[in-house]
């Protein structure tokens, strides 16, 4: 019967959420918007009636950094698949990366993929474009064509890959200003990286991996934040994994200088010794990841950095893989995890169980702050009347063994497989309409 | 013991003396005219190879076929693993052949954790990458007691590439195991960081650790290091971290020498002191398939040793 609301009905109510994890109240949508908030709300006869009683309204999340392989590599994701992960996830917004093959770096492979996630209707697909020619390094992709595209492109990245040319660095973050554009750097110098398997530590030295310093990302912020501030543009950095990273940040924004960070779930609460020792075994690629997991001192800065702030916004970097690419030796498998189904729980409790964020803290990690730095409009907004109608329903009092068997994605690669974990996402509404109800794809 | 040996850290104390007593034991086989054992018989075990190394292949051919085993040779040359075969599938290959073990070599780090997953066999590692190469460090810690007994309190110094080198991985691993003190020597940018973690001590300075050594063991250092800035030149290694006649004169007079091999002679290692009755390098050839054996025998559960010899 669920099914039907939001199509048959001319409205919806929700009954007792805690807006924020607020006093209950109800929520009444009509025509896509919030058009009521308020106690004992009926809204007549035709208005369909949804029980959220415990649960917590959240505006609907946004993720800053989704990998949907469509066009290219449409055995680990499609854009269909994706978003209806990332609806179930709460998502009701995904950026989706620019390394599909073919690139996302003219205005025609932009409009492909926006024009998929509008087909799909699970979220809004907002594509982010490439930097550089085919992810080249070497010349800058038609940068404000995408940008008046139909996909009005606003985050600009070489996701997988550094821009590592200080030059071309520099003059992307320049042009971007043309449209309020944001370059969003995936921090890697690649000369110490060649190779890395792993973060460089104890752990490394002892397992013969090839290590990934910590100084081969905060090398490359540190240049970054300089660059911006000598232009006066803004840049973002995608997941930040190290301490010294978070130092860099929270010392570029003492400057006043427009720089934004995200962080991934799995840089919250995955350390590096699980690659040593897993429930799932030794050298399990499972864990393999771009950038690496690192010590328990770097999930510690960076949740301190999320809570202050110095760090904006959870991004999941949900990266699916099929399954013959991570069952493999180490060195041979794919980097990358899946994120959009647990993103939420892993916040929870990395962030909400430790008493680091309150749920008006998450709304803002996860959905406002986003929006904000891709420039998404309709979205990251306050639950209040006017309001657009994406909303997330998130019941955070159950706890379950993490189990992919029944994701929506179509990659399995989850490093929390075996983990409780706490939370559920009840509901999802898109522009009123619901994506998710009781937990499931509608 | 564990089922698998992948790591020397999977050896108790009392694991690694066992494995040195029998491999003792098997010794005074190898002294006698037939040296075959009939304790493995039917059993089969499959030498995996990824990677080229003749000598640790025949190596464990040769201790598998004392015990009576049945040898499988698979290696990645002209096989399918050649073909874009995945590990995943030989291992089942193998599985459904039916391996009581399977000694893999391998160039990626951990391969054989992965292997293990995937086969009910024990799994012996031949070395992976630049992870280790336990029954390296078996042979050589067997080769140490025959020449100098009880491993206890016994300085050893390890010198050479210690950041790629899994014989000093597992000869570190087991040593400290064993009761020995470790040294590593090499240059600094030849060590892994944090390598102050490992069970043993470090040092830039070979010849402040020659004259308190009871073995100094040499590794191979491959000369393409020096591409990606390790070190100068192969001149400028051999001169600091090389081991010649005067830095061998100034170790005590029981001091051996021990190399894993293959040898970069002039390298790390003057041809004479490789030659010299010090060194326990052909040895070491020689005691690797006993060591081996003596692994295989307990790994597979052979029958009580003690009515067969």
């Amino acid at each position: 019967m669920n099914d039907r609301i939001g199509t048959t009905r001319d409205g919806i109510v929700i009954r007792g959420a805690r807006i924020l994890g607020g006093e209950p109240v109800d929520i009444l949508i009509r025509d896509g918007l919030l058009v009521e908030i308020g106690q004992g709300l009926s809204g007549g006869e035709t208005v369909e009636t949804v029980e959220a009683e415990g649960l917590i309204a959240l505006p609907g999340l946004v993720d800053l950094h989704t990998h949907l392989r469509e066009p290219g590599r449409e055995d680990a994701e499609t854009v269909t698949t994706g978003t209806r992960a990332a609806a179930l996830g709460g998502y009701t917004a995904v950026h989706a990366m620019a390394n599909t093959d073919p690139v996302a770096d003219t205005a025609g492979v932009v409009e492909q993929v926006w024009r998929l996630g509008q087909e799909a209707g699970y979220c809004d697909v907002q594509p982010v474009g490439a930097v550089t020619v085919g992810l080249g390094g070497e010349h800058l992709a038609e940068l404000g064509a995408m940008a008046d595209s139909a996909a009005q492109v606003r985050v600009f990245s070489d996701d997988g890959r550094c821009v590592s040319d200080a030059v071309l660095m520099r003059r992307a973050l320049e042009y971007v200003k043309a449209f309020d554009g944001v370059v969003a750097q995936h921090a890697q110098e690649p000369r110490l990286t060649e190779g890395a398997q792993m973060n460089e530590g104890a752990v490394s030295g002892r397992l013969g991996l090839t290590g990934w310093p910590a100084v081969a990302e905060e090398a490359i912020i540190s240049r970054d934040c300089l660059l911006a501030a000598h232009v006066g543009s803004r840049l973002h950095i995608c997941h930040v994994s190290t301490a010294g990273s978070v130092e860099l940040i929270r010392w570029a924004k003492s400057k006043g200088w427009d720089v934004t960070a995200e962080v991934t779930p799995h840089h919250l609460l995955l350390t590096d010794d699980l690659v040593e020792d897993s429930p799932v075994g030794s050298y399990n690629p499972i864990y393999k990841v771009n950038p690496p997991l690192r010590t328990r001192a770097d999930v510690e800065a960076l949740r301190a950095a999320l809570a202050d702030g110095t760090i904006d916004c959870v991004a999941t970097d949900h990266a699916p893989h099929p399954v013959e690419d991570k069952e493999t030796e180490w060195a041979a498998a794919a980097m990358g995890m899946i994120g959009l189904e647990t993103a939420l729980a892993v916040v929870q409790e990395a962030m909400v169980e430790t008493g680091l964020l309150d749920w008006a803290g998450v709304a803002e990690r996860m959905s406002c702050a986003p929006a904000r730095i891709g420039r998404l409009r309709g979205h990251g907004q306050p639950i209040e009347v006017g309001a657009p109608a994406n909303l997330t329903l998130y019941d955070p009092a159950v706890r379950a063994a993490v189990d992919p068997a029944g994701y929506a994605s179509k990659s399995r690669n989850t490093p929390y497989q075996g983990l409780t974990l706490p939370g559920r996402v009840v509901a999802t509404f898109l522009r009123g309409r619901p994506t998710v109800l009781d937990g499931k794809l509608t | 013991m564990k089922r698998h040996l992948i790591s020397a850290a999977d050896l108790t104390r009392d694991d690694a003396l066992l494995i040195l007593d029998t491999a003792d034991e098997l010794a005074k086989i190898s002294e006698r005219s037939i040296k075959k054992l009939p304790t493995l018989r039917g059993r089969t075990v499959v030498n995996l190879f990824f990677e080229d190394s003749t000598r640790t292949r025949i190596s464990f051919e040769a201790a598998a076929k004392r015990l009576s085993a049945d040898v499988i040779n698979f290696s990645a040359k002209g096989s399918s693993v050649s073909k874009g075969e995945s590990l995943k599938d030989t291992a089942l290959t193998l599985e459904a052949m039916g391996a009581d073990a399977v000694v893999i070599r391998h160039g990626a780090s951990g391969a054989p954790y992965r292997l293990a997953g995937w086969v009910r066999g024990s799994v012996v590692n031949a070395g992976d990458g630049t992870h280790e190469h336990p029954t390296q460090a078996l042979l050589d810690a067997f080769t140490m007691r025959r020449r100098l007994g009880p491993l206890d309190g016994r300085k050893v110094t390890i010198v050479g590439d210690v950041l790629h080198s899994r014989v000093a991985r597992s000869n570190v691993l087991l040593l400290a195991t064993l009761g020995a003190e470790v040294t590593l020597v090499a240059p600094p940018t030849l060590f892994p960081v944090n390598v102050d973690s490992w069970p043993c001590e470090v040092s830039y300075d070979l010849d402040a650790m020659l004259p308190k050594s009871d073995v100094v063991m040499m590794l191979r250092v491959q000369r393409e290091r020096m591409n990606a800035a390790f070190f100068p030149t192969e001149r400028e290694y051999s001169r600091r971290y090389g081991l010649d006649r005067e830095r061998v004169a100034r170790m005590p007079d029981h001091a051996i020498v021990m190399h894993p091999g293959p040898m970069n002679r002039g390298m790390e290692i003057a041809a004479e002191v490789a030659d010299s009755p010090r060194s326990t390098i052909v040895e070491q050839v020689a005691n690797g398939v006993t060591a081996r054996m003596a692994v295989l025998y307990l790994l597979l559960g052979g029958a009580d040793l003690g009515g067969e010899i």
